[in-house]
């Protein structure tokens, strides 16, 4: 069994959670990682200033996909301060020495540590976040006008 | 073979497969270039005192020998550049081009081929075009004849694709593309291939020193003497000048018109050596070499199920293995066979227009070198086969 993809990467990978796109999304994004010609799109829908629903849908690898389906677990009912607030913990995580100590405010995206070991390999766990960064900030443009 | 590179030497359990990304380095090179600063430092070109002719002299002769492996009669048309890339973008920021010329770029190539062009086409407002290929991902010769016209003015052609090993029979597109300047991407040729620039019959040929054994930050650019005349400079500053006026300066000749700045003396150094060591094995050897690689990877990676690999039959490919395997993605492809010590490239291969064609995202892609050998290809098939295994049932 390979180190990188241990089974609570896989599983996301076979079965990945919230895999779709939505019928009417307050948000959609579309980002691609250049290096490898991954592309993930995510769409939100928003109560207020909290994700109510997310979806995703990729052509990408195991690590991003299950970064996604880790990701519609974790942000539903979370504000957008708290989900950029995540993203940049995620960020620091996924970016730092392998040695690290992990951080248990991440949930099951500590699982991601360990593109720590291979870090042309973050941008891939990053791509979702990415995304739904990108979404979020469509939704801010569209209050603000 | 493997002891002569010292990175190889100290890393056994290392199989390196991704040589057109960059190659390993002999010692040969090594010591070249740790010699030349011991022994001979100083600004070539520059001092009245011998250390610093001892500089030129070693910065010419390593000219002079590269010319000779590329089959360069004049040195003096053969500029030294920081690689491929800075080479194609010379030609491109120079040439002639205007509203109403044609530049025709070809589907095989590498964005460093691709863009610069595309680039002068939006800029100058010439028409930009591109030679579609064959199914099996060669340049479609009937297709080329079909997009020339009076007005085409640039044929940008790489010689090999780095995504997927096609040669493109130059001799042939020399006879179709006449009245135009040809551009030749040689970063994937020059170091697998015997290359003779002056039997080409193209304008410009541009190769990278460090995919053919040579250190990084040394290239060249190989050009027609009348062209290299009648183009301005691409960089301007020292070295390059013959006499600056207050109000106007007149340009140094070849090669230093192209040569701004001080020379990459270790580097040219360091390139000289390597060409060296590839004649040393004869480069027709070097291309035997990997073609007995390339059809032993490619006959044993297609015989598994799953496995698409890309491109023409291995004969007419040079040592690239361009491969996908089904519902593993190249990128994880890459990370499993890493683990193993296998190490190959995955992702598009600055080629997007090229894997769009394709119909893929991304491929993993095996490259082999004179110091690969067949228990790497054994390596990276049974390490296929345990990505396989692990991403099973999904």
């Amino acid at each position: 069994m390979s180190d990188l993809y241990h089974e609570a990467i896989l599983d996301h990978y076979r079965r990945p959670h919230g895999r779709g796109s939505l019928a009417e999304p307050d948000a959609r994004a579309t980002r691609s990682n250049a290096l490898c010609g991954e592309t993930m799109q995510v769409d939100v829908t928003l109560d207020e200033d909290r994700v109510r629903d997310i979806r995703f849908e990729c052509e990408a690898c195991a690590i991003a996909r299950a970064s996604a389906s880790m990701m519609t677990d974790v942000v539903r009912g979370l504000s957008r301060a708290e989900i950029m607030s995540f993203i940049t913990r995620l960020r620091r995580f996924v970016t730092a020495s392998p040695n690290a100590p992990d951080d248990s405010a991440l949930g099951p995206l500590v699982a991601l540590g360990i593109v720590r070991r291979t870090p042309a390999r973050a941008a891939c766990a990053l791509l979702p976040w990415e995304t739904l960064s990108e979404a979020l900030a469509q939704t801010l443009s569209l209050e603000l006008s | 073979m493997k002891n002569d590179f010292p990175l190889l030497a100290r890393s056994p359990a290392l199989h390196y497969l991704d040589s057109a990304a960059t190659s390993q380095k002999p010692r040969a090179v090594l010591d070249a270039i740790r010699d030349v600063y011991e022994t001979a430092n100083a600004n070539p070109h520059r001092g009245a005192y011998a250390l610093s002719v001892a500089a030129t002299d070693r910065y010419h002769a390593a000219r002079e020998r590269v010319a000779r492996f590329l089959g360069v009669g004049d040195p003096a048309c053969l500029i030294f550049t920081r690689g491929t890339t800075e080479s194609l973008n010379l030609v491109a920021a120079t040439a002639n081009v205007h509203r109403g010329d044609e530049i025709i770029v070809t589907r095989l190539e590498h964005h460093a081929n691709f863009v610069p062009w595309q680039q002068v086409a939006l800029r100058t407002g010439a028409k930009f075009k591109i030679a579609e290929i064959t199914d099996d991902g060669r340049l479609d010769l009937d297709y080329l004849r079909q997009l020339i016209s009076p007005r085409t003015k640039i044929l940008a052609v790489t010689h090999v694709s780095n995504a997927i090993g096609s040669i493109t029979p130059l001799s042939e597109v020399v006879r179709i593309a006449r009245d135009m300047i040809i551009v030749v991407d040689g970063a994937q040729s020059a170091p697998h291939m015997r290359v003779n620039f002056d039997e080409l019959g193209v304008d410009f040929y541009a190769f990278s020193g460090h995919k053919m054994l040579g250190p990084t930050g040394i290239g060249g650019l190989v050009g027609r003497r009348e062209l290299l005349e009648q183009m301005p400079p691409y960089q301007t500053g020292g070295d390059m000048i013959e006499y600056v006026g207050d109000d106007h300066t007149t340009w140094n000749v070849l090669p230093h018109k192209f040569e701004a700045g001080t020379p990459n003396l270790g580097g040219a150094v360091g390139l000289a050596a390597a060409v060296e060591y590839l004649d040393a094995i004869g480069m027709d050897k070097v291309r035997r070499h990997e073609q007995e690689l390339t059809a032993a990877a490619s006959t044993r990676l297609a015989a598994i199920e799953g496995v698409r690999v890309f491109g023409p039959p291995p004969a007419e490919r040079s040592g690239v293995v361009s491969f996908t395997v089904a519902d593993i993605h190249p990128h994880d492809l890459a990370t499993i066979l890493d683990q193993d010590g296998v190490a190959i490239r995955a992702g598009h291969h600055c080629a997007q227009p090229l894997l769009r064609r394709l119909g893929a995202g991304a491929t993993a892609r095996a490259s082999f070198y004179v110091y690969n050998d067949l228990a790497d290809v054994e390596a990276l098939v049974a390490g296929v086969k345990r990505a396989q295994a692990l991403f099973a049932h999904v």
